[in-house]
Order: structure tokens, then C-alpha cells, then sequence
């Protein structure tokens, strides 16, 4: 069936034709007729396009639990299913995630292909850090078992490696034991930038830590910001419970989010902690996933959609490359919705991982005239301090500004290039890149 | 409660299994002939729902086979699920005897078959056995099986067998008290039907299938169609004369 797709961003758009994995079904990748390029697609929450092509493959229908072993949190289960449904099964049971990204709405295979982060990274890592094994479909329909023991290039190839290294079919990763399904927040008001990354130092110690960044102030409330740092209660309480409080059911008119409306937005929502700092208990969903409450927000922006821009700075320059990058934007005259700043540990060993030690930023923007100009702009910036792009948020970096920032592409290629997989698995993202 | 689902692989058995786990706590012997897939399918449901499952081979079409098949269970089931099926091709099925064998084989000798042991075991069962939990049968017959059309008639005319016996052997087991539910479902969304033009809306779910099964169980129902839209069209589909219906495309 053909359809028109699109990351969670809704830019670009593509037709492509979708290929649907049953399981006990093989697959030759390579001898497809005509257009032999694909990717396969999980939930489609990255925002860009790399799970875009003209074949995409959904791994939504291996979507079983394979085993669980009580005893250490091990769980092996197919790629397709959903971190929403792990925590469904096993939350009430006293396991969590060991990290999670900010929807639950991603797979299993999207988690490890994008290697997923969290509130947590500067403590516990990304995802991949927690798998033990996966088991990989090459261009042949051949099925690989990977890990860090065996075809250990692939594994760390695979894990960031944005669906190019094959189809991700199943993996066996550990869970989190928790004492509560409930977490102590504590959130703090810093007055601007300085203060948010002191906060961010001295609560370092709170396992989770996020703040929410007002990216419109300037002079000297630039970098203002809410910090939460959270942890988790001990209260053996594990009741978990899910309802999407409200939806966006249409199209909201793109002009309805402008500098005006953000900047009353973030006025406001700053303002909301009276004091210098409020506790406050929150359970799972309130705490690590309160976007997902709104079924459809990608819809706030408009039909033309929005860019997702996420970047990270290594330690030394993060606090002089933020107060840049955020005089910029505001100079530009544009404005991100929602502006997360969070810290980041040591990167790992995987090829592609985005994460390293420093500080990274998440904004929002609207796709209007000037802004390519103004994130092109920042992406120098970025590269020339050391930093580089998030893949799955990415819909429109330069191949140039992906090599600068991505050092272990070579050994990536080089992966690709042993196991046959150029031409065969490709996302419009990885065209545009030239990987 | 101890249920075996026969045809342990599909999608609608997957989904009444799934619903009996959650509401019932229901332990579970799924059968099939992909004891792979089938070993999946039976941690996913283990592991999802928190209860016990077991695998056994079963082939409908091996009717030699079935005596020994269901004496060989491990534990005996209080409720019986029929979900498997083939759907086939029909107008392969016109031309090759092969493929109408397996459409009727599939879906009316092989459920006769394994219905006739599973009823002689429910019916032989001593009162006491029976009086906590009333032993039951739901089956999966179809809406193809109301009137033969063109378009599908090998596997209406399986079905229609199918509804026919369940009908009769209700009638039978009646005065034990032991249930048998006639589920007919329209076009569902399933492997079955992977690859078929189905119209759309009128697309049922195999989850809202499953929800109907446990409903109808719950409420001691007989038959049902699973939605109102479907019985509605299947009874004009009936009425309509035979002289038009022949001439008609439907």
C-alpha cells in the first residue's frame, strides 16, 4: 500500500510504499524489483525523515514478548513492541525503564536504532547501554545475532545507527527496579543562564534532571529556565495508570504559534513556581511523559509542520555556545514552543550515538521563511565548538556539518560497506547525508 | 478456567485469548501447526497477561489425528475456542481440487471432527465435573456462510456446514448446560484477509471480534454477529429472491 508519511514533524512528506513484516515471513531486501532502497519504521515519532524512503518497512507487526526473567528485569521481546506497552505489563510488576525518551510512543527498534535518551543520561547512559543482544535482518533476509561479544562492529553499529544497518527484528535488554511508580520532584526557578547550569551542577547528584528553557528572554534573564530534577519515592506503590488528558483533533492555524503567543506562553508557564523552588510528587506519566498527554500536538503547528532542532555541546563550550546560540535565535526574531535544556554523561562506544559530556538543547520551530538560514547558521556553530545534531530529531542538516560532528563515520561506512547494506537500506535522511 | 485455542496462531485466537487472560485469568493450551510461532505466541500472552500457557500441535486437516490429539492434552480445557480457518482462493478453487479440498477440509471436516471428540468429552463428563464451571465452545463460523455467492462460496459452503453443526450440536448439549456460541464476523483485518480489497468501514478488528466472543459468553448468547451493521446486512442480503440474488454481482 502506498501512503504519504511523514516524521513527527510533518516535514517533508513522502509517498512511500509500506512493506509490513509479519513474523515467519522472510525477506530478501536486495532483490526487490525497481526500488531496492528501504528503512524500517517503527511508531514514526522521530521528526525527520529518517524514517522516510520509498519503501518503508513496519516492524509494528512483531510485536511479541518472547521471555522475562523476574529474577534480574531481563525482558527479550520483538522490535515492534512499544516502550508504552513495556511499561503497561511492567510497571504495576516494580520494573521501569532504564531510560526513556521523553514519548513512550517509540519501539523497542526505534530506542535502540536512535539510541534513546533521557532525564538520566548524565548518570545512566542511553538505551543501548542496557541491551545485552539483538538480532538483525541483513540485505539477504539473513538474521544476525549482535551484541558486544559477537558482531560486535554491527552492534555498534546498529544501536544510533538510524534503521541503515539492517532491520532490527529482536533484542534482549534489562529493566530499572523501582521502589515506587511515584517520584519526588523538585523544581527550581533560575533566574537566567547562569543559574540554570549552577542548578544543573549542584543537583547533579538527582538521578533525573530536565529544565524547561524560556529560549525569548534576553539581556539579563537570557537562559532563564524551570529546573526539575526528580527521584524515585519508596513507597511501594505501583500503580500505573495511562489516559491521554485532551487531543488536538485538527489542524491548529500555523500562525496560531508566533513570537507573541510563545512569548506569553513562556512568561506564564515560568511564573507558575511562586517561590524560589516547589516539591511536588508526580507519578510516571506526569513526570517522564507529559507530552504525550495531548494526543496529536504536533498538530499545534500548523499543516506546514515544524523542525525539531536538538543539539550538544561538549562541557568546555557549553555555557558560551548556549548564551550564542540563544542571543541568535532571539536576534532571528524566531521562537521554540518547547525549549529543553537537560545535561549529558560521557558518550559511548556505538558509531553514531549522539550524546556526549556537556549540556544539550531541544527547540521547536516553525517551518517558516528564514528559518534554514538561521539553523544552518547555528549548525556551524555547533560543529565549530564541537558539538553536533541529533539524527532523529535532524530533517535538514548538511552532510558537511554530519561528518564535522559525527567522528566515528568512517567505521560506520565501513560497517555498511562489509555487509553490503549501501543501496539496500536507506532513509531519505541518509541520502541527504551522503552516509 | 483452562481454555484450548485451536488455531493458536491467528489473529482472532490470539485476541479471545488475550481477553479471557485479562478478564478470566484463564490458563491456556494453544494449538497449531507452527509450534514456533506458536511458542511465541504463547510467552507473549504469558508474559503480557501474567498466565500460564502451554503449545500442542494441531493440524484440522488431519481429522486420524485428532482422536489422539485430545487425549493427549495435558489438562483438560472448561472452554474450547475454534479460531482456525482458510480462506483460500476461489477461483482457484474452481479449478483446482486440491484447493477446494483444503477450503472444505480446513473449515468444516477438520471443525467437525475435533468438535465431535471435544462434545462426546463435555457431554461425558460427570455432573459434579461440570456444575462449577459449565464447559462451552465458541466457534468462529462467518457471514459467508449465510448464503453462497459467487465471489466466495467453497468457503461460504464450509461455513455454512459449520454453523449448521454448531447449531445442531447446541441443541444437543443444551440440556447439560453446555454452552455453544455461533460467532459470525464480516471482513476481518487478518493474516486471513492480509492482501484482500476489503471495503473499509465495514473492516472489523480482531480485538473487537475477541471483545464480542467474551461479551457474548458472559451474557449467554448463542449467536452473534459481532455488530449491528453486519447482522442488518446480512439480513437483506437474505431476503433478497434467489431469481435477483443469481443475477446479482454482490
Amino acid at each position: 500500500m502506498k501512503k504519504t508519511i511523514s516524521g513527527w514533524g510533518r516535514y517533508p512528506e513522502v509517498e512511500a510504499r509500506i512493506e509490513e513484516l509479519w513474523p515467519g515471513q522472510g525477506a530478501d531486501f536486495a532483490a526487490e524489483e525497481g526500488e531496492p532502497a528501504g528503512i524500517a519504521r517503527g511508531l514514526g515519532r522521530s521528526y525527520g525523515d529518517s524514517a522516510l524512503a520509498r519503501t518503508v518497512y513496519s516492524i509494528l507487526p512483531r510485536d511479541r514478548l518472547l521471555d522475562f526473567n523476574a529474577g534480574d528485569g531481563t525482558v527479550r521481546c520483538e522490535a515492534g513492541v512499544s516502550l508504552d506497552e513495556l511499561l503497561e505489563i511492567f510497571v504495576p510488576r516494580g520494573w521501569f525503564l532504564p531510560v526513556t525518551p521523553g514519548t513512550k510512543q517509540v519501539t523497542v527498534g526505534g530506542a535502540i536504532a536512535s539510541d534513546v535518551h533521557g532525564k538520566n543520561h548524565h548518570g545512566e547512559g542511553c538505551f543501548s547501554e542496557y541491551v545485552s543482544e539483538l538480532q538483525l535482518m541483513g540485505p539477504g533476509g539473513e538474521v544476525l545475532t549482535c551484541s558486544r561479544q559477537e558482531n560486535s562492529e554491527l552492534f555498534r553499529a546498529t544501536c544510533g545507527g538510524m534503521g541503515l544497518t539492517g532491520i532490527i527484528l529482536e533484542a534482549e535488554f534489562k529493566l530499572k527496579e523501582i521502589t515506587s511508580s511515584y517520584f519526588d520532584v523538585l523544581t527550581l526557578k533560575a533566574s537566567n543562564l547562569e543559574e540554570s547550569f549552577r542548578l544543573f551542577e549542584e543537583y547533579g547528584h538527582w538521578p533525573y534532571s530536565v529544565a524547561w528553557l524560556d529560549c525569548l528572554a534576553r539581556g539579563d534573564k537570557l537562559g532563564r529556565s524551570l529546573l526539575m530534577v526528580g527521584k524515585n519515592r519508596e513507597d511501594g506503590r505501583f500503580d500505573y495508570s495511562d489516559s491521554a488528558l485532551a487531543t488536538v483533533p485538527f489542524d491548529l492555524p500555523g500562525r496560531l504559534l508566533n513570537k507573541g503567543t510563545i512569548s506569553l506562553f513562556n512568561s506564564t508557564y515560568y511564573h507558575r513556581v511562586m517561590g524560589r523552588q516547589k516539591s511536588s510528587v508526580q507519578d510516571i506519566n506526569g513526570f517522564f511523559y507529559p507530552l504525550d498527554s495531548i494526543r496529536h500536538w504536533n498538530r499545534m503547528y500548523g499543516k506546514e509542520g515544524f523542525l525539531q532542532y536538538q543539539f550538544v555541546l561538549p562541557k568546555r563550550n557549553s555555557f558560551e555556545g548556549l548564551r550564542e546560540i540563544l542571543q541568535e535565535i532571539s536576534r532571528a526574531g524566531k521562537g521554540s514552543f518547547l525549549s529543553v535544556l537537560k545535561l549529558m554523561g560521557p558518550e559511548n562506544e556505538n558509531f553514531l550515538s549522539f550524546p556526549m559530556e556537556g549540556y544539550t538543547l531541544s527547540l521547536d520551530f516553525k517551518v517558516e521563511p528564514g528559518i534554514f538560514e538561521l539553523l544552518d547558521r547555528l549548525d556551524r556553530r555547533v560543529a565549530e565548538m564541537g558539538g553536533r545534531i541529533y539524527l532523529t530529531k535532524d530533517a535538514r542538516m548538511s552532510p558537511e556539518i554530519f561528518e564535522q560532528g559525527y567522528t566515528k563515520l568512517k567505521r560506520f561506512r565501513e560497517v555498511r560497506r562489509r555487509y553490503s547494506m549501501n543501496g539496500v537500506f536507506e532513509s531519505k535522511q541518509s541520502r541527504r547525508l551522503g552516509i | 478456567m483452562h481454555l484450548l485455542v485451536l488455531g493458536g496462531n491467528s489473529d482472532i485466537g490470539r485476541e479471545i485469548a488475550r481477553e479471557f487472560a485479562r478478564r478470566e485469568g484463564a490458563s491456556f493450551t494453544l494449538a497449531s501447526r507452527n509450534l514456533e510461532e506458536l511458542d511465541k505466541n504463547a510467552s507473549d500472552l504469558s508474559i503480557r497477561c501474567g498466565v500460564e500457557t502451554e503449545t500442542a500441535f494441531f493440524d484440522a486437516r488431519e481429522t486420524d489425528s485428532h482422536k489422539d490429539f485430545y487425549r493427549g492434552l495435558e489438562r483438560k480445557p472448561d472452554g474450547i475456542v475454534l479460531a482456525f480457518g482458510y480462506n483460500g482462493e476461489q477461483q482457484r478453487a474452481e479449478r483446482d481440487p486440491g484447493e477446494q479440498r483444503k477450503i472444505l477440509e480446513t473449515n468444516f471436516l477438520g471443525a467437525a471432527s475435533i468438535l465431535r471428540i471435544a462434545a462426546d468429552d463435555f457431554a461425558t463428563r460427570e455432573k459434579e465435573e461440570t456444575d462449577s464451571m459449565k464447559p462451552f465452545i465458541i466457534a468462529l463460523s462467518s457471514v459467508a456462510g449465510e448464503r453462497g455467492r459467487k465471489k466466495n462460496y467453497t468457503y461460504g459452503s464450509a461455513k455454512a456446514g459449520l454453523t449448521a453443526y454448531l447449531s445442531g450440536l447446541r441443541q444437543r448439549l443444551s440440556p447439560k448446560g453446555i454452552r455453544v456460541i455461533t460467532v459470525k464476523p464480516g471482513f476481518v483485518d487478518t493474516k486471513m484477509t492480509r492482501g484482500m480489497d476489503l471495503p473499509g468501514p465495514l473492516v472489523l478488528s480482531p480485538e473487537k471480534v475477541a471483545r464480542k466472543c467474551y461479551r457474548a459468553w458472559r451474557k449467554g448468547r448463542d449467536v452473534t454477529y459481532v455488530t449491528w451493521y453486519w447482522r442488518a446486512i446480512i439480513t437483506v442480503v437474505k431476503g433478497i429472491p434467489e431469481r435477483l440474488f443469481k443475477r446479482m454481482d454482490i
